[in-house]
């Protein structure tokens, strides 16, 4: 079990959440070659350490936020505060 | 170091009846089933990853190509990952033509293999069930069916009354919350001692002249002429690995390292479509055999068999969320014990005995990534999620048929990293517990 700190509903258990996996900025449809965009869709960098990453908090305040994960090691920081656009998708 | 040195000049004895009983009366003592040896400069290929699939690479490569000057290191002991923490499951009922093609072979391997490697591998031939709870699933599995028997797998899709006859002790009535409808039925799939396959291979291989270094760990894949830092990345090829216990020069390194690849990837700048999710597992107390096959069920997430002592051994789907931490949740136990219960209520008494998981290295289209990367002498052999330990002996033929001849064979060649380049995905939806 991962306690997310949800940044409106405060720690929350994980299974209340979607985990939204790797965050990466979207390439710019308009201007992406196919490559570019197969990369963003498909290719992870998967480290063993510091990852920023995407969550949605589907049975509380239903947004999407970004905050940082250790993979190793499981522990959070940087969750973002009520109101901040990090990311592109809060 | 003298008892190793006596050994190396010696065939490795023969596993029979008649060698236990002759060894047993002479109180004679069984010698080590692989040697550990210094680690040497260079080599004509090392695999990275210890596990079945490494190892089976390494035994294919001396075996099949004649290729012997190899080593195999991992940085804990062989069988350390996956190898040893799946549930054993071995079956061919695929949904995708390349799939089951691929499969196939592997179960034939399986089924050849305590003769292959002269070690017994309990290979038990019991059958799997993989249960439909809803009219989507039932179509699914009509489609596998038919996919199945075209290339000649014995699979077909059976009733409520039939799946009773064959595990008495599953629920087929309509009171569960998901009734099972129906099932399709493959009888060549089966379980296989994992443990076995790693030693098996291991000795195999050892007695070719390939080395197996435990406790070795690769710092970095030495490159030169890509695009990246120090030479690494597209373009670029292969010059040695730094382990700490010294450098190697080598021309081909062979990425088999499940949950951990894209780390190893990393190092000669090659970037994997692949995410590292834990998959938990269960194993009950020991009770006398019931339950003849192996049951699956997708929509449940949950599958099921007895092993040879009576444990009941329960696997799941991969954690939600990617970490390469394999703590164990209480979800996972609550969750599990649910869905088993609704397929088996009879059993609401039994406990749990221990859980335990592994990583897996999930692709998006649940299919594996092997062969060649624009880095030229770097293979991968990753991807294999849920469904390394089936296709480990076909991999391992494969993959050291690749670095052998430089080509990709036709069976792997769907499965190319560059697939995600082209947008050809594989989507391999009869991977394990998969919902659909």
């Amino acid at each position: 079990m991962l306690l997310v700190p949800c940044p409106n509903c405060g720690p929350r258990n994980s299974a209340d959440l979607r985990y939204g996996g790797e965050s990466h900025a979207r390439p710019d449809p308009a201007t992406a070659t196919p490559q570019q965009w197969r990369g963003y869709l498909y290719l992870r960098d998967n480290p063993a350490g510091w990852l920023w990453e995407t969550w949605y908090c589907r049975s509380g305040c239903r947004r999407w936020f970004t905050l940082e994960r250790n993979t190793a090691t499981n522990e959070f920081r940087n969750p973002p505060i009520p109101g901040d656009k990090r990311g592109g998708k809060a | 170091m003298t008892g190793i040195g006596r050994r190396l000049r010696r065939r490795p004895p023969k596993y029979s009846a008649a060698a236990l009983a002759w060894r047993g009366m002479r109180g004679d003592y069984w010698p080590r089933i692989w040697r550990d040896t210094e680690l040497k400069s260079s080599y004509d290929a090392v695999v990275i990853g210890g596990g079945v699939h490494g190892l089976a690479t390494a035994y294919y490569l001396a075996r099949n190509h004649g290729i012997t000057n190899v080593a195999v290191v991992d940085k804990a002991y062989l069988g350390s990952g996956a190898s040893g923490r799946n549930t054993a499951i071995v079956r061919a009922n695929y949904l995708t033509p390349e799939g089951v093609a691929f499969y196939d072979r592997s179960l034939q391997l399986y089924n050849s293999m305590a003769l292959d490697l002269n070690i017994n591998v309990m290979m038990s031939e019991r059958g799997h069930l993989t249960l439909a709870h809803n009219d989507s699933s039932l179509r699914t599995m009509n489609w596998r069916a038919e996919v199945n028997k075209l290339q000649g797998v014995n699979s077909c899709v059976i009733g409520p009354d039939e799946i009773k006859k064959i595990a008495p002790a599953l629920d087929t009535s309509s009171h569960p919350r998901y009734p099972i409808l129906g099932a399709l039925y493959h009888p060549p799939g089966g379980v296989v001692r994992h443990d076995a396959v790693v030693w098996g291979y291991a000795r195999a291989a050892d007695y070719m002249g390939v080395e197996m270094h435990q406790k070795t760990e690769v710092l970095d894949i030495l490159c030169e002429g890509g695009d990246g830092p120090d030479g690494k990345g597209p373009g670029g090829k292969v010059v040695g690995v730094r382990t700490n216990r010294g450098d190697i020069s080598t021309p081909v390194v062979v990425n088999c390292t499940a949950g951990w690849a894209g780390l190893i990837s990393a190092m000669a700048g090659v970037r994997l479509p692949i995410t590292t999710h834990p998959l938990q597992a269960a194993v009950t107390e020991p009770v006398k055999v019931f339950l003849p096959t192996v049951v699956v069920s997708g929509s449940l997430h949950v599958y099921i068999s007895q092993t040879d002592r009576g444990e009941l051994v329960f696997g799941a789907a991969v954690d939600a969320v990617a970490t390469y931490s394999i703590r164990g949740s209480l979800e996972f136990t609550e969750e599990l014990a649910g869905h088993v219960l609704e397929l088996m209520p009879g059993i609401s008494r039994m406990r749990l005995l221990r859980q335990w998981s592994g990583l897996c290295d999930m692709t998006p289209d649940y299919s594996p990534v092997m062969g060649f990367t624009p880095v030229d002498g770097f293979l991968v052999d990753v991807g294999w999620g849920t469904y390394g330990f089936k296709a480990a002996p076909v991999s391992g033929e494969q993959m050291a048929e690749a670095v052998a001849t430089g080509r990709t064979p036709k069976l792997i060649a769907p499965f190319a990293l560059s697939r995600f380049d082209s947008g050809e995905l594989v989507g391999e939806k009869g991977a394990a517990s998969v919902g659909h």
